[in-house]
């Protein structure tokens, strides 16, 4: 059973480096980007709002299959060409991910007391200057245990690359099945490699779980 | 509640955010106009790549396309709620030799990719010829995956079950199974009923996956439609369709959610039942997330 893994060590490694080079990278453009949604969403301006919002419902209730197939099938025949596939994935993620992350953010702004962004205003801070000094390092703070399973979520939502021509951990079964091997052992050492990938997040969940329970 | 971020604005403010709404307004124009703009120039608005969706074959091919999406979600939830209530009281059980395994199967079944999940239907079938199709690899995966959440939601449900009803019931005399059964189950199922149609939304889409295995669900039949050079290559026209069939179906399950959140909210307010998990709050966010 070993020898599936050993074998082909340099293909596990290269799948699995992919898959987390696309998570870090579609983790860090998401965050960012659900953040600026959760930002327009509760700002003073109401076209920022309604903007928020559709983003939100649309993407919530689209499938990544079908954004995935936009990107990679869909947008060359406009001309709009992406670096390449690994790109085309990180759109894909992010432009997803960060609807999701954008509810979480929303959430832990809830959590806020309002007395907060009062006390911030009556010293004279501007919308922005609340979010960003007063509000959202403490909502950040109530929100890892969420915002930890959302990208739980997109680790294992970077397979769905497999189906789009980038070569992550996903795509592993398919190169094995050209080189005839055993393709259920395959399976076993990606499912054990995406335990190994997500123990750590479940950790850090766990950790920001006792500690806001103590707070 | 964003008012609390705010000030009601004076005349100053409003000034200013109606400047700055017009500016958003026309930033979001101009986004949409320069993507219709290269939809335009790049031909998707001829009539050639749209004239297919006048056939009735093709019209016949996107249905049965949806009727197998339909058909996959379906068995999929009614195997997932199987499954999940299943799950639940093994979860829930006073044996450790029922409960710990239960745990390690739905965290298990958790933490592993959908599409991996499905994977193992899809090359298990290929080395030891089950003779399941990619019909029945779908259906699998999303069971295996949906039933475990399921399970943790079920299980939350009848944890948020105030403690003194089950003591009340086990001081009348009823065994655990009735106590489950006859108290808890109901209150919990009426709690979590946005949670689990939250979650049977991110089943339907996660039969999109389907796709990658060559089941012919309604993702794999566009492909299809949108390699068809006759038409000439007409990707974004049929990608355009299958989108608003997609999100209409979801959009329709999320607003039942919501419609019953807002029910079960209100008659808590009368009955004090217990609360249900929130929905648009954080908890309903990674739910719905956690599928695809």
């Amino acid at each position: 059973m070993l020898s599936v893994l050993t074998d082909n060590w340099k293909l596990f490694v290269d799948g699995f480096w992919t898959t987390i080079r696309l998570f870090l990278v579609a983790g860090v453009f998401s965050l960012v980007l659900g953040t600026a949604l959760a930002g327009f969403r509760v700002s003073p301006v109401p076209a920022l709002r309604g903007f928020g919002t559709g983003y939100v419902n649309i993407l919530r209730n689209t499938p990544l299959t079908l954004v995935f197939a936009f990107l990679v099938f869909g947008a060359p025949k406009m001309q709009i060409e992406l670096p390449s596939y690994f790109w085309s994935a990180v759109t894909a993620l992010t432009i997803y991910t960060s609807a999701f992350i954008c509810e979480v953010v929303r959430s832990g702004i809830n959590t806020v007391a309002p007395g907060q962004s009062e006390a911030a205003r009556a010293v004279g801070m501007t919308f922005l200057q609340v979010l960003r000094i007063v509000v959202l390092p403490q909502a950040f703070r109530a929100i890892v245990p969420p915002l930890t399973s959302v990208l739980i979520a997109l680790l294992k939502n970077t397979t769905i690359a497999a189906g789009f021509s980038v070569a992550e951990a996903g795509a592993i079964p398919a190169v094995m099945a050209e080189r005839g091997e055993n393709q259920v052992l395959t399976l076993v050492w990606i499912t054990i490699g995406f335990l190994i990938a997500i123990i750590p997040l479940v950790l850090l969940q766990r950790w920001a779980e006792r500690r806001t329970a103590v707070a | 509640m964003s008012a609390v971020l705010y000030d009601v604005p004076g005349p100053r403010a409003k000034a200013r955010n109606r400047i700055a709404n017009v500016v958003v307004i026309l930033l979001v124009l101009a986004a949409v106009g320069w993507v219709v703009y290269r939809l335009n120039a790049s031909g998707q608005f001829e009539s050639r790549r749209w004239i297919q969706f006048q056939y009735t074959s093709i019209q016949q091919q996107l249905l049965d396309g949806l009727l197998n999406t339909l058909k996959a979600a379906g068995l999929a939830t009614v195997f997932a709620l199987i499954l999940g209530a299943v799950l639940a009281a093994a979860r829930i059980s006073d044996h450790k030799w029922v409960r710990v395994p239960a745990t390690l199967v739905i965290e298990l079944f958790r933490a592993i990719p959908l599409l991996i999940l499905m994977f193992f239907f899809y090359y298990g079938n290929l080395q030891w010829q089950l003779g399941i199709g990619p019909f029945w690899d779908v259906v699998f995966g999303l069971t295996l995956y949906n039933g475990s959440v399921l399970a943790e939601i079920f299980r939350a449900g009848i944890a948020a079950v105030p403690k003194g009803q089950r003591e009340a019931s086990y001081a009348l005399g009823l065994r655990k199974n009735q106590v489950v059964r006859l108290v808890l189950l109901p209150q919990a199922i009426s709690a979590m009923l946005p949670a689990i149609v939250s979650q049977l939304v991110v089943l339907l889409k996660d039969t999109a996956l389907g796709f990658i295995i060559t089941y012919g669900e309604l993702l794999y039949v566009a492909k299809q439609m949108g390699g068809r050079l006759q038409y000439g290559f007409p990707y974004i026209p049929t990608y355009m369709v299958v989108a608003v069939i997609y999100i209409g179906l979801c959009s329709l399950l999320s607003l039942l959610a919501r419609y019953l959140e807002g029910r079960s909210r209100r008659r808590r307010k009368i009955t004090g039942a217990p609360p249900p998990l929130p929905i648009t709050d954080a908890g309903d966010a990674t739910r719905e997330i956690g599928l695809s």
